[in-house]
């Protein structure tokens, strides 16, 4: 553990929220809350909503009951309150969703420039400072298909930066490429964590979990099943659905 | 018979240089109020996606010749004194317009989902989403089927000579009764419609071709 951050102020906070996709019940009365500096792993069998709810978080899904506060802002489904939202909060997709048709360095610096009006200069130095700190500044210049899964997932992680969140939401960050290029976006994201962000991340990577989870939080058919730190999350599951879900998964690492 | 000349060469031009300026004006056109319609078609708004896709529907379902009269005559209905040239662009541009607007719609929905939602957690609006992120990956998608619909267009200005336009077709037309050889003059109309349509023709499928190994 990196960081208890007990006595931080809460970040982000979910009260009781419940979603549905038609008839299917996808959250069921969800209460989460996330300390400044904490970092979240969540996981679970897949449709499980574990990615429904960091999605919610940001915006990119709907809510229909419950409550969401980012930053002391209420999500309330104004463009307002999604904007301050989205402003605070940095998102990592399992496909990248690299813009193809930018180099590197114009994924970086387009929302700096279009959201905060930074200038161009500016936007460029933000973007070399996070490149850098990815470790994949030698390739600005190059396009998204130019590159290795590994370095898309580490510029997608650059180009989140650049807008400089105080929350980092990763949604199966690993999950999408081959084996040999997930420890460079681990690291990278065991770089940030150390740094002090708080994320959430939604990863069966269990070593990442343990080396730098505050809470490993379980979720199985919309609902938060359990939630501990990573020792006792791994060496004591309560829940039989949670011992399951983990013998299941460890036995593949 | 009499003999194709210089004179009768040069009247082929000047319709020629109609049929193209008619073309390009119709494609311009067409794409600036096509933009608009496909941005309408993809949007939240049901009101804006239901009178747009009337609208292309009207367009789709009906000869363009239709379309030339219904202008041509609705226009002069309007009480506005209008020379064929004007009416013939407006129904030019209306025309494409629709169908851009449907194609350009297709292409806006082909850009995958993922972008759409990296544009939106970065906070990027609605307009720096569409002019930035999705429009420039929307019109490389849809070039080939852009191509080909300007290929259309400008074989379709012929129809524009029913209102009296004189285009390169109406002029082989008149060529034609001049001077009585009907099979040299409209070979030659053939032949320049060909010499301009073939080439673009060929860089679409050409396009195509590159854009679908690249999608592999």
């Amino acid at each position: 553990m990196l960081n208890t951050a007990n006595d931080q102020p809460t970040l982000i906070s979910l009260e009781d929220v419940q979603k549905w996709y038609g008839a299917f019940h996808a959250l069921k009365s969800i209460s989460l809350s996330v300390r400044k500096g904490e970092k979240i792993v969540l996981c679970g069998p897949s449709g499980s909503g574990k990615s429904t709810l960091i999605r919610c978080i940001n915006a990119l899904e709907t809510i229909e009951e419950g409550k969401i506060v980012v930053e002391g802002q209420v999500l309330d489904g104004s463009t307002k309150s999604i904007d301050a939202i989205r402003r605070e909060v940095g998102m990592v997709f399992q496909s990248f969703n690299l813009f193809p048709h930018m180099t590197v360095l114009q994924n970086c610096t387009l929302a700096p420039m279009r959201v905060r009006g930074t200038s161009h200069t500016d936007a460029e130095r933000l973007a070399r400072k996070y490149l850098e700190r990815v470790r994949i500044l030698d390739q600005a210049e190059k396009y998204p298909a130019q590159l290795s899964g590994g370095q898309q997932q580490r510029v997608a992680i650059a180009r989140a930066l650049c807008m400089e969140p105080k929350v980092m939401l990763f949604d199966e960050p690993t999950s999408a490429l081959d084996p040999e290029m997930v420890k460079e976006v681990l690291d990278t994201m065991i770089g940030l964590a150390r740094d002090g962000m708080t994320m959430i991340c939604v990863t069966h990577e269990m070593g990442f979990a343990r080396q730098v989870a505050d809470r490993v939080i379980f979720m199985a058919s919309g609902e938060i099943v359990e939630e501990a730190e990573p020792e006792v999350f791994f060496k004591s599951p309560k829940h039989q659905r949670t011992k399951t879900f983990l013998g299941e998964i460890l036995a593949h690492h | 018979m009499g003999p194709i000349g210089e004179n009768e060469f040069f009247f082929l031009m000047q319709g020629l240089k109609w049929t193209v300026l008619l073309a390009i004006v119709g494609f311009i056109g067409g794409g600036i109020f096509g933009i608009l319609i496909a941005l309408l078609r993809t949007s939240k708004t049901k009101v804006a996606r239901r009178i747009t896709a009337g609208f292309i529907g009207v367009f789709q379902g009906t000869p363009l010749l239709m379309q030339l009269f219904v202008v041509y005559y609705g226009v002069a209905l309007l009480g506005i004194e209008v020379n064929a040239w004007i009416a013939v662009a407006i129904a030019f541009t209306l025309h494409a317009s629709a169908f851009l607007g449907e194609i350009w719609r297709g292409s806006i929905e082909a850009v995958p989902k993922g972008q759409t939602e990296a544009a939106n957690a970065l906070g990027l609006h609605y307009v720096s989403r569409m002019k930035d992120v999705i429009l420039p990956q929307a019109l490389k998608i849809s070039m080939p089927a852009t191509i080909g619909f300007l290929v259309q267009l400008i074989k379709g200005t012929s129809l524009a000579a029913i209102v009296g336009f004189i285009e390169l077709t109406r002029a082989g037309q008149i060529i034609s009764n001049q001077t009585y050889r009907p099979l040299l003059v409209f070979g030659i109309v053939g032949a320049i419609y060909f010499i301009i349509c073939w080439p673009l023709s060929h860089a679409g499928s050409g396009l195509e071709k590159r854009m679908a190994k690249a999608a592999r």
